[in-house]
């Protein structure tokens, strides 16, 4: 199925520590899943492992035959040079590279799908603005209309509403509720739990391995979360070798 | 006017051939600048200068002043260097600022004692601080050839590279040219450097690359006329140092420095974007 994503045994970490260790599971193609978990738990890393970013020590991510490049992800901390000297239209733009790519022209349906792309997160009116005038809220904004044209089956987030404020959070996940509605596979990073409740079927609580993973109200349960609380964040120096991993 | 702006060129080939090349080098390397600025690299081609050094040397060794020998040499070294650096910033835990440094340092080093073991000082001043005064037709022919090279494939890999510049995490979500890009990108600035020191020395070649994009960062928030400006500035950068030192019998390379550095001082004491005089001066602010 296209924007399924399965893990398979798979552990991926920093100079030998694992930070996800020896995950297995399944996110189906067209779910809408939280992932939520202690700082540390692995959150970030799952999701540049999924990309690629990262390689995995063991085990393997299967995207079904998706490229890891249809795979549209936002990092938590964008890195963003924002004194580079460009507008908010051309960087919403570069949202069409895969249909574009290195040499194809921008043309007139392109514009008219950039210029919807940014009234759909409330940026119209920015376009001409420099990237390094915008507030963090309307960085996120504007990222979030690179997504929408990236027109990606699979959708990563990282903490995407961090210090972000209420009414653009609500904007956000509007968002986030269209893509899901597209039957995009959407899987987020939050610590907000309340959001995470009222916005997300699935959830999966991750603390290296995954304390709880299906619906959301289960997996949210108070004994899980107080036995995610237990992970011991800092890794042992003198850690053993894993033996799951001979 | 005709005697001050018009007649030195009219009257001496030297001066049409000194023009020629320095125009075309200013076409080629202020892009460079701009976008070695804009990555926060902006030392990355004094450095690279410095690298050239010990090719163009071992090719002074072989075949005496002669170009071919001293250009290939110049080129291998600084290709080297640079891909050196690129491999070791990304596969070490060294950044790229410290893996260069050391490779260009070494170099620079095996550079000098290579000249001096075997030239003169004033061989080692002619390598460093060139002669714009006399370009030959094969030196005019390397330097437009190379800016044809550099503008034919800042075209093909303008929209990563400023993509690579601005977003390198995106770039890399969404296609594997980042590093190709990087590479091209890192060659085609020794390419000019090569070119450069002909005319104006491994040192003062960095100068036409760096001085116009600086000061064309004080004109304009758009990538587009940054570039435009830059070129625009080394131009006249040219002319004005060539005009300069025909007058007052100064050096003609290090007078093309200076007049650059002149254009410097002016954008940045009176540029619109962020100079210091919007920034003794603020304007009063707007409602909304």
């Amino acid at each position: 199925m296209r924007g399924a994503i399965r893990f398979d045994n798979l552990t991926l970490g920093y100079d030998r520590h694992p930070a996800v260790h020896h995950l297995d599971g399944r996110i189906e193609a067209g779910s809408l899943t939280a992932i939520v978990g202690p700082n540390g738990g692995g959150k970030s890393t799952l999701l540049k492992g999924i990309v690629g970013a990262l390689k995995p020590f063991s085990g393997r991510v299967d995207l079904g035959g998706l490229d890891a490049r249809e795979v549209a992800y936002l990092p938590q901390a964008a890195d963003i040079d924002r004194s580079f000297p460009m507008s908010v239209y051309d960087l919403v733009a570069m949202g069409l590279w895969r249909s574009r790519g290195m040499f194809g022209g921008i043309g007139k349906k392109d514009h008219t799908h950039i210029s919807e792309a940014m009234a759909a997160v409330g940026l119209e009116g920015f376009e001409r603005r420099a990237i390094g005038t915008l507030s963090g809220g309307q960085m996120q904004r504007a990222l979030f209309a690179r997504l929408l044209l990236q027109d990606a089956p699979v959708i990563l987030l990282d903490e995407p509403f961090t210090a972000i404020d209420a009414r653009t959070t609500a904007d956000l996940l509007a968002l986030v509720a269209r893509w899901h509605q597209e039957s995009r596979t959407v899987v987020a990073v939050l610590h907000d739990l309340e959001t995470v409740k009222k916005h997300f079927p699935e959830t999966l609580l991750l603390a290296r391995g995954a304390v709880a993973w299906g619906a959301t109200r289960d997996a949210l349960s108070p004994e899980h979360l107080l036995e995610a609380r237990r992970m011991v964040e800092a890794f042992d120096p003198h850690a053993h070798y894993c033996k799951a991993a001979s | 006017m005709y005697d001050l702006l018009i007649a030195p060129f009219a009257d001496f080939g030297f001066m049409r051939r000194a023009l020629v090349g320095g125009v075309a080098l200013s076409v080629g390397a202020a892009p460079m600048g701009v976008f070695l600025m804009l990555r926060r690299m902006s030392l990355t081609g004094d450095a690279m200068a410095h690298a050239i050094l010990p090719g163009a040397a071992v090719g002074f060794l072989v075949a005496g002043l002669s170009l071919p020998a001293m250009t290939i040499g110049g080129l291998i070294a600084g290709v080297l260097v640079a891909l050196l650096s690129g491999v070791v910033a990304r596969v070490t835990v060294l950044k790229e600022d410290a893996a260069l440094a050391a490779f260009y340092l070494v170099s620079l080093a095996l550079g000098v004692t290579i000249v001096s073991m075997r030239g003169s000082n004033v061989d080692l001043l002619h390598v460093l601080f060139g002669t714009v005064l006399a370009l030959d037709d094969a030196a005019l022919i390397l330097i437009a050839g190379i800016t044809s090279l550099t503008l034919g494939t800042l075209a093909l890999i303008y929209r990563p590279l400023v993509l690579e510049c601005l977003d390198p995490g995106f770039l890399r979500s969404v296609s594997r040219s980042g590093g190709p890009v990087y590479l091209a990108f890192l060659a085609l600035v020794v390419l000019n450097l090569v070119g450069g020191f002909q005319a104006l020395g491994t040192l003062l070649a960095v100068g036409i690359m760096m001085l116009p994009a600086a000061a064309a960062r004080f004109w304009t928030d758009d990538i587009t006329g940054m570039l435009l400006l830059a070129t625009l500035g080394g131009v006249l950068a040219t002319v004005a140092g060539l005009l300069g030192s025909y007058h007052l019998g100064a050096p003609s390379g290090p007078a093309i420095i200076l007049a650059a550095g002149c254009l410097y001082l002016l954008s940045l004491v009176f540029g619109p974007v962020g100079g210091l005089m919007r920034h003794l001066r603020p304007r009063r602010h707007l409602e909304a």
